[in-house]
């Protein structure tokens, strides 16, 4: 009967240390916000920080701790309909459509069309030939084309061609870690909607493009003068498009001279849109959740 | 390099002092020059001049208000045709004055001496002499003369080091303006109230050594001091500690612990303007490499374009692929030579196509001689490492910072990894990951 000892007191720490331990937790431990965990679960989890936050984790917390609900549910955007429509119901706010967006490239300056002012040795990424004089562009806002937009790009959506950084709209969910990669910024995220795109962001003024870039913008205004919305205007000497103002016209498409103004074709079947998701009423449960 | 040895880790690169010999030729004016309104750190000078103006030689053509600044004198006589925006050697858009010169080379009237007597005097003679850090750093030098504890400053290090290869043009400064050298050291040790004088030279320039201290045998407050002839003596805190063995403490300044460090250039020029009231309007650039016909050293009006030299070098003899502003180690590759020679340009070096060519970057094999190598006593390998993980934490506790570029690291890397260069993307990456 002498191993009863040893197993009462082992016994006794355990049930002891449980004490402890159902005490501590009690008074100490740290609240688990089930909203966030469960936002957190709905989000896809890609940690592409489309959303303006830093990763899922961190726009699952501040959705969670956002009481007044300024912080709208629709920011994921490689998550879409689906996604916004989910969270929404978690946080019982009313849906919004995810606004699809895509990546647009503000530069054409393929090899064919211009060409590289040196033959840079360096380290082969964009940074690092930007921080050599202007980069090895003959223009200085060109393409450098060593990929940096391609090695963030988690979908890949990005290839180099020609010296030529070119995105697939199909495959772009418009997360804008390319965006954010690029030094000469020269892709922007913009509304699904978009068709017409200006395929230049040179600040030379028009006779120094005309001398190093075959397709360049040559701010010659035409397509300000043209476009009926006041959509379109000449900035640092190159166009750019206010797209809460464009009607995918293509008027400026159609004039300017030398087609740097690119347009996408009409999406094949107009009636294919994404229908909207039929708002589901959160549940008396899931708003009272804090 | 053992762990005991009092100097800090250095490289031995070959010298390749071919002009050392050949004395300074002054080269005749050119038709036009390009004067950058940037060629100090700090806010770029604002022209003084407008197009059509006449300038002469010594007018201030550029001044700016801005505190970390000099001004910027015509190097020749003629006419402004342009004031315009270019790309600068500084690698930033600033504006250019074109001067079309009429080779008459008149000096400005009333161009005297300046009146010093006093430390706050001799300030601004260094101020309107338009003296920036000539070695390279184009700092200027009346902020780095009257740091805010002069008066614990107890050494005054001229740097005559010259460590990069090729060079040569701060040899031949010795070598045929050592009287302008040594009074200039004086005065500054006179109005700057500095006990003590250094001239720190390596050892591969033994008769600009001899020479220097046969002239200052009766000054026992200056001393020649022989240094080693290995790669980087001439780097501040290097030199500071191969002179004095003090060491800077990261993110200190060199007045911080008593010594202020000069280009042999820079005191040479300021002493011109003390005497002569001539400013800084001409540089000494070695024009080297194995692309130039005729390797020499040349005194060049500031603004003198990078053809022009090496055309009065007798031109290329094999095709340049590569074109180096400054010395092999740290010097900036320029890739057109219409670039201007600037106050900070010590050399201009031509390669051709063999010697220009970068080896392939292989991986690396952790053998550790960057590390042994550094003379800021850093880690290259795991700050490359630190680098490509983006890890800006990790950098920053490395000491990135602390990291002046040399090149040693890349130098002496069997794998041929570009890591200097990778230092400067890291310094930069802390520098953006300190913003947000």
């Amino acid at each position: 009967m002498s191993y009863i000892i040893p197993v009462g007191i082992v016994t006794g720490i355990g049930l002891l240390a449980g004490a402890i331990l159902t005490v501590a937790d009690k008074f100490m431990g740290v609240k688990m916000d089930e909203t966030a965990a469960k936002v957190l679960a709905a989000l896809p989890g890609a940690n592409c920080g489309a959303c303006g936050f830093a990763g899922c984790q961190d726009y699952a917390n501040t959705l969670a701790k956002d009481e007044e609900h300024v912080i709208k549910a629709n920011l994921c955007t490689p998550g879409g309909d689906s996604v916004a429509m989910e969270v929404s119901s978690i946080l019982g706010v009313e849906f919004e459509g995810a606004s699809s967006q895509f990546a647009i490239m503000k530069c054409s300056g393929s090899q064919d069309r211009t060409n590289y002012a040196m033959d840079y040795k360096g380290h082969q990424t964009c940074k690092a030939n930007k921080l050599f004089y202007r980069g090895r562009g003959a223009c200085e806002m060109a393409c450098l084309g060593f990929g940096d937009c391609v090695n963030v790009c988690e979908y890949g959506a990005i290839r180099i061609e020609n010296g030529l950084a070119v995105i697939n709209k199909n495959r772009c969910v418009g997360c804008g870690l390319c965006a954010k990669a690029c030094p000469n910024a020269l892709i922007e995220i913009v509304p699904e909607k978009t068709r017409v795109v200006v395929g230049c962001s040179s600040i030379d003024t028009g006779k120094d493009t005309r001398q190093i870039c075959s397709i360049g913008c040559i701010a010659c205004k035409l397509c300000e003068k043209t476009c009926k919305f006041d959509a379109i205007h000449v900035i640092d000497n190159h166009a750019v498009i206010d797209y809460t103002k464009c009607k995918n016209c293509t008027l400026c498409a159609k004039k300017c001279p030398t087609n740097v103004i690119h347009v996408f074709p009409k999406p094949v079947n107009a009636a294919k849109q994404k229908a909207k998701p039929v708002v589901a009423e959160p549940s008396q449960e899931e708003a009272s959740v804090q | 390099m053992s762990i005991f040895s009092k100097h800090l880790p250095a490289v031995h690169v070959e010298h390749h002092k071919y002009t050392a010999d050949s004395p300074t030729e002054k080269m005749p004016v050119p038709d036009k020059v390009y004067i950058s309104m940037a060629q100090h750190i700090g806010a770029p000078c604002q022209p003084k001049v407008a197009v059509g103006d006449l300038v002469k030689v010594g007018q201030v053509i550029g001044d700016t208000e801005a505190f970390v600044s000099a001004p910027i004198h015509s190097s020749v006589s003629g006419k402004v045709t342009a004031i315009e925006k270019n790309l600068t050697m500084s690698g930033i858009w600033d504006l250019i004055v074109t001067i079309a010169t009429d080779k008459k080379q008149e000096v400005l009237e009333g161009l005297a001496p300046p009146q010093v007597d006093d430390k706050d005097s001799f300030i601004k003679a260094v101020r309107a002499s338009g003296l920036v850090g000539l070695g390279g750093a184009a700092f200027p030098t009346h902020i780095k003369f009257n740091p805010k504890n002069l008066d614990e400053v107890d050494s005054f290090i001229i740097n005559g080091a010259e460590c990069e290869p090729y060079l040569t043009a701060d040899y031949r400064t010795m070598m045929e303006n050592s009287e302008l050298l040594v009074n200039g050291l004086k005065n500054i040790l006179k109005y700057l109230k500095i006990k003590r004088g250094i001239i720190g030279i390596e050892s591969n320039k033994a008769p600009a050594i001899n020479k220097l201290r046969a002239m200052v045998k009766d000054t026992p407050e200056i001393e020649v001091m022989e240094l080693k002839a290995v790669y980087p003596q001439g780097g501040e805190r290097v030199l500071i500690y191969e002179t004095t063995g003090r060491e800077i403490p990261i993110g200190k300044l060199p007045a911080d612990i008593g010594a202020i460090v000069s280009n042999i250039s820079s005191v040479v020029a300021l002493e011109t303007y003390i005497e002569t009231g001539m400013p800084l309007i001409a540089k000494k650039v070695t024009v080297a490499g194995n692309a130039i016909r005729t390797p020499k050293n040349i005194e060049a009006p500031i603004g003198t374009q990078v053809n022009q030299l090496i055309e009065f070098c007798g031109g290329y003899k094999r095709i340049p692929r590569k074109l180096i502003m400054g010395g092999p180690m740290m010097g900036a590759a320029i890739y057109d030579d219409g670039m201007t020679v600037n106050k900070n340009t010590s050399g201009i070096l031509a390669f051709d196509e063999e010697s220009a060519s970068v080896p392939k970057e292989t991986s690396c094999i952790n053998c550790g001689r960057c590390i042994r190598t550094c003379p800021m006593l850093l880690m290259p390998a795991l700050l490359a490492k630190a680098y490509e993980a983006k890890d800006v934490e990790q950098l920053q506790k490395l000491n990135v910072a602390l990291c002046m570029e040399c090149g040693c690291c890349s130098y002496v890397c069997p794998a041929k990894k570009q890591l200097s260069f990778t230092n400067k993307l890291g310094k930069r990456l802390v520098m953006e990951g300190g913003k947000k």
